[in-house]
């Protein structure tokens, strides 16, 4: 047993290498930007600048519309799936995976050259969606897709839908309440998991809000790269951190529930 | 209205649902109608659209020539090879190091809380990516990054003046790695979990050794979840952008960097062009995703 161990360790500190080499060249290289010495001053530079303030913003804003619309659709409908339509999950299981399938450059391209001139009906436009917003957030809401909805249906599968409903409806429950205070409170680590993804997702995007040419952290941290050295360094980690914060809660919030999570958009 | 009535009685035992009305079996449906109509015009229509515009012309006219273009125009064939060469190594070898670090920490004997630092520790690289990915790498290996210089430092060689570069296949690779191996992990820890150890017990038993139990027993049954998360990274690599654009612009030719640069000028010249290239794109996606669920469903037999 003892020679395994060793080779064991061996792959472990390997690993850890590729995990921290980068990690650590970032914070070496950030630091460096008066010469000879170690200082905080690209930190500085990046925090004094309010279009890091602005572009945070808009990313943290995008991200929250996106988490909301992505629960309004997908904790119903998932219920609604576990509850009274068995036979549509396929249906709906297959959507959920076809953003594995459509790239994030891709759907972007369709959907740019689909609705460039706004949604027309007959000919008439009935929804501008270039200047607004939506094509961004609809975007996010298809990306996080897979991992808000695998998120709710293990959430689901844990709980029995089916006993909890008929319960709360004998006893004269209404929807709303049968929504709100039986089905919800039950689903809030799995709802919390997905919220905590989507939100990883959508704060570091890039593909998308670069594309459709909408201002967010992604995009101006690649701008910031593309004019300054060391800076971009240190806005990397701000962005490390936060995804190691949002990983980090959403495995604390789902210890012990069996939720596994993988993988983000690139 | 004749069936309504029906609706407000629910009985205490919920109603068995082959009594129900025609009525309620339509309402049900209805229900489910925002999250498919969502998904049409989000993520169906645009990828409908992409395949019929790939058959259009520049007028508008019907063509093959924007598909015959993407096997014959040389840079698109070589953007199609590198990005198949470098999903494919990357996928390949996050596989294989993904694996052996999930069975380092699962099956090799180390402290337990080692074995949740790295599966935290995975997930959370399995999500950093995209531009300060490629930031992180620039500051590594780059022209002034810190294994440059300490490589500079040990044999006094500037590895960058020698005419290497990062910004080449290989370059990227070892930048996707970083997103690709722990994904591999994420998985594989819980699927060397779910080995038994009446398995291996049963193995030993009937006179089988450590290699037996590995050929014969173990390896079978990992095997569909190894090709299948395969193949997920491959669609991993395949379809990302942002790291690639960030880390080296348009110095390397990759399939999701033409489109991008289509995207927002049209290099191409030709829209149709932009379109077949996403189309293949779209289909090699599709065939990879295929192969997933296929080696999922064989991988789920034994997880019972």
């Amino acid at each position: 047993m003892k020679g395994k161990n060793i080779w064991a360790w061996v792959i472990l500190l390997i690993g850890f290498v590729y995990f921290f080499l980068p990690l650590f060249a970032t914070f070496e290289f950030s630091m460096r930007m008066i010469k000879d010495r170690y200082t905080f001053e690209a930190y500085r530079q990046a925090f004094a600048d309010p279009r890091f303030y602005l572009n945070f913003g808009f990313s943290f804003a995008w991200s929250l519309l996106t988490i909301l619309v992505s629960l309004l659709l997908v904790v119903p409908t998932a219920y609604w799936v576990h509850w009274r339509m068995r036979k549509a999950r396929p249906w709906v299981e297959f959507v959920t995976l076809m953003p594995f399938v459509v790239p994030a450059v891709v759907l972007v391209f369709g959907m740019s050259r689909l609705y460039g001139g706004g949604l027309k009906l007959f000919g008439m436009p009935i929804l501008v969606l270039t200047s607004t917003p939506i094509l961004l957030v609809a975007g996010y809401v298809i990306l996080s897709l897979p991992y808000m909805y695998r998120a709710v249906d293990t959430g689901l599968r844990a709980i029995d839908v089916r006993t909890l409903t008929e319960a709360a409806l004998s006893l004269g429950a209404g929807w709303r309440v049968i929504l709100l205070q039986v089905i919800f409170p039950n689903l809030r680590t799995a709802i919390l998991s997905g919220v905590f993804l989507t939100f990883a997702i959508v704060m570091g995007e890039f593909t998308f809000a670069s594309l459709l040419a909408w201002p967010a952290f992604g995009p101006y941290m690649e701008e910031i790269g593309a004019m300054r050295a060391y800076t971009p360094q240190a806005l990397s980690l701000v962005s490390f951190l936060l995804t190691w914060g949002s990983i980090g809660l959403l495995q604390w919030v789902g210890r012990g529930t069996g939720q596994e999570q993988i993988a983000g958009a690139h | 209205m004749g069936p309504v009535k029906e609706a407000h009685t629910t009985q205490p035992n919920g109603g068995a649902p082959k009594a129900r009305p025609r009525l309620n079996a339509i309402l049900d449906w209805l229900a489910l109608v925002p999250f498919f109509l969502f998904a049409l015009m989000f993520l169906v229509l645009p990828s409908i659209s992409i395949f019929f515009r790939s058959f259009e012309a520049v007028d508008g006219s019907f063509t093959f020539e924007n598909i015959i273009a993407i096997f014959t125009v040389r840079d698109f064939v070589n953007a199609y090879k590198s990005s198949l060469s470098i999903s494919l190594i990357t996928a390949i070898g996050g596989a294989v190091f993904g694996f052996l670090l999930a069975y380092a920490v699962v099956l090799g004997g180390l402290p337990r809380a080692l074995r949740t630092f790295m599966v935290t520790f995975s997930g959370v690289a399995s999500n950093f990516a995209g531009v300060p990915l490629a930031f992180a790498f620039i500051a590594t290996m780059g022209n002034a990054g810190l294994v440059t210089r300490w490589i500079e430092g040990i044999t006094g060689v500037d590895i960058h003046a020698q005419g290497f570069s990062i910004y080449t296949i290989t370059g990227l690779s070892i930048v996707y790695m970083y997103f690709q191996f722990p994904l591999m992990v994420l998985i594989m820890a819980p699927a060397l979990d779910g080995l038994r150890r009446e398995w291996r017990e049963a193995c030993e038993n009937l006179g089988g050794t450590s290699w037996h139990y590995w050929r014969y027993v173990a390896f079978p049954i990992l095997l569909p979840s190894l090709l299948g998360t395969t193949i997920l990274l491959f669609g991993n690599a395949f379809g990302a952008y942002a790291t690639a654009y960030a880390f080296s612009g348009s110095f390397i030719n990759l399939v999701p960097i033409l489109i991008g640069a289509q995207m927002q000028g049209d290099v191409l010249f030709n829209p149709g062009l932009g379109n077949a290239l996403a189309l293949g794109m779209i289909i090699i996606m599709g065939v990879s995703m295929l192969g997933y669920i296929s080696m999922q469903r064989r991988a789920a037999r034994w997880t019972r």
